[in-house]
């Protein structure tokens, strides 16, 4: 007696394991894949070879990339400098415009969520001699402007706060941030990676002067990203950090990934001319997925302004389970936690900890990164899934257990270890 | 992370999974570790009064499933031993067992803490003549 004859039947639509991480990574898009192809085989040459047909074939190919992302963002395709993602391009950014306005100025303003690829490039700043302020942000998880206003001085020269976080969502005030830095000649750079494509974004409408973006959040290729640099109102300078060529006018040496490039200007293009209707389906998905387990299970919080939102994300914390045991209990389904017990430094997210949220609750968190190729079938499916891997857990829970009988949990005397 | 075969089989048939009355003098609760560091585990022991032998345990675990596995394999260890006996389950013994990866040590840190505090409650409320209670004593303290 051993063998199952029949595995449980599966719904129409679903196929395991279900994708629902969009915020670590996308899967390419077959559209993009097909863009790429040509570029890593008989397109082969060096967009910098001036004097063959080779070269220039993927100069083209590199120019079109170029106006490909520029229009998904309002920019111009003499704006864009390729770089190999978002972590290069927001070190380039910083430290870049840290190096090069050092004469005026050596404060740089930035906000407690933001990417690690940020938050440390401001403590290497500081090693050098910069002073850095890290905003705090509000239970919603956004900045206060009054605080930005306060912390500005005569030696700020750098704004830098993402426009939409990775893992709780939440879209912050970018236009009126860029608004009060125009109006105060100081230099305004976002990290825009979970933005763009996903969300409109327009540098000129929302006075953004250095944006950081990457090709494989947005359905294109990893090892590949772009950023922003501001050439009017004002002309931005940034100081190279790669010494070489002296390609992408100076500010990035390297021979450029024309694949690559080709695959993040394929996606741009995809993303401009979808979005609307991408973003209307997933906002329906997120919505369904967070009635159905807020009509189902009791303790629940929803992490993150639902305001000012990505339209793919939900990051909910499920109280008295632990984030770890929930996802081995859902392992065909591909999400993430906020979980110390996910990571080696047995910190719970930062994130989650800068909105004000206990530990236990960080603890607890789970994100929901829906993308372009998820089902309705598939929402409903890790939905009913969570709920009932929750239940099973919370039977286990003895902190669920006293809460049930009115314990306050907050007044135990808990023998830390 | 990869789990051991045993921890899933722990984690998706956990044993012993209840509650006691903990105001019964025959029965040892522990309660250790904490809602913010992500792993709270109760434990509680039945013991008979006669012969010191353990006739049942019931453990609630707020943890990983390296944490669910260690305690639900804890009432299973610490069943049909007396106090004396179950207070030589070491940490490693548990470690072992379920081959629990460096990371995950202190899940098996806090089961044997949670067996010491239920037998250190269970102590407690029976001091037995002569003998004094020697076990550290995490409080139940619900």
């Amino acid at each position: 007696m051993s063998t199952v004859l029949s595995e449980p039947k599966l719904p129409a639509g679903v196929k395991l394991p279900i994708y629902m991480d969009n915020h670590a990574t996308t899967p390419l898009d077959p559209r993009v894949l097909e863009a790429m192809l040509p570029f890593f085989t008989n397109k082969f040459g060096n967009a910098a070879s001036r004097n063959h047909s080779f070269g220039w074939e993927a100069e083209k190919a590199v120019d079109l990339a170029r106006e490909q992302i520029a229009k998904l963002i309002g920019a111009t395709a003499k704006e864009i400098i390729f770089t190999s993602g978002a972590t290069e391009s927001n070190n380039l950014a910083i430290k870049g415009i840290g190096e090069m306005y050092r004469e005026r100025g050596n404060h740089i303003i930035t906000q407690v969520t933001e990417h690690k690829a940020v938050l440390d490039t401001c403590k290497r700043m500081e090693k050098l001699g910069y002073r850095v302020t890290y905003l705090p942000v509000n239970a919603d998880g956004l900045i206060e402007m009054e605080d930005l206003k306060r912390a500005i001085d005569d030696k700020t020269i750098l704004v830098t706060i993402m426009f939409a976080n990775n893992e709780i969502g939440v879209i912050q005030p970018v236009a009126e941030i860029g608004k009060l830095c125009h109006e105060k000649g100081i230099l305004f750079h976002t990290d825009a990676v979970q933005a763009v494509g996903k969300i409109p974004v327009d540098v000129n409408a929302m006075n953004i002067d250095v944006l950081s973006l990457s090709g494989h959040k947005i359905y294109g290729p990893k090892g590949v990203g772009a950023l922003y640099v501001r050439r009017r109102n004002p002309r931005v300078q940034i100081a190279s950090q790669l010494d070489g060529g002296g390609h992408e006018r100076g500010m990035r040496s390297g021979t450029l990934n024309v694949p690559g490039i080709v695959g993040l200007g394929a996606a741009c293009e995809i993303a401009r001319l979808e979005m609307d209707e991408e973003a209307t389906k997933l906002k329906a998905m997120r919505d369904r997925l967070k009635e159905k387990l807020e009509s189902n299970l009791d303790f629940i919080h929803v992490n993150g302004s639902m305001e000012h939102h990505l339209p793919g994300n939900l990051n909910m914390s499920f109280i008295h389970v632990e984030g770890e045991s929930l996802l081995m209990g859902i392992n065909d389904i591909a999400v993430s936690s906020g979980s110390a017990c996910t990571s080696a430094t047995l910190e719970p997210s930062y994130v989650l900890k800068a909105l004000g949220l206990g530990d236990d609750v960080a603890h607890s968190s789970i994100r929901f990164g829906l993308g372009r190729f998820n089902t309705q079938a598939e929402v409903d499916y890790v939905a009913d899934k969570v709920i009932d891997v929750v239940q099973k857990l919370r039977e286990l829970s003895p902190l669920y257990e006293m809460a049930k009988e009115g314990i306050d949990l907050t007044k135990v005397q808990w023998q830390a270890h | 992370m990869a789990y051991s075969d045993k921890v899933i089989e722990h984690y998706n048939n956990p044993r012993n999974v209840g509650q006691m009355d903990k105001n019964s003098t025959e029965v040892g609760t522990g309660l250790v570790g904490a809602p913010e560091c992500g792993d709270v585990m109760r434990l509680q022991i039945k013991v008979n009064p006669e012969t010191r032998v353990i006739e049942d345990a019931k453990f609630k675990t707020f943890g990983c499933g390296s944490a669910i596995a260690s305690s639900s394999l804890a009432t299973e260890w610490v069943k049909g031993k007396t106090v004396d006996e179950a207070l030589e389950i070491k940490n490693t013994d548990i470690v072992k067992e379920l081959a629990l990866p460096p990371v995950k040590i202190h899940c098996s840190v806090l089961a044997e803490d949670a067996i010491r505090a239920a037998i250190g409650d269970w102590k407690k409320k029976n001091v037995v003549e002569g003998q004094a209670v020697s076990t550290p004593v995490a409080v139940a303290a619900n």
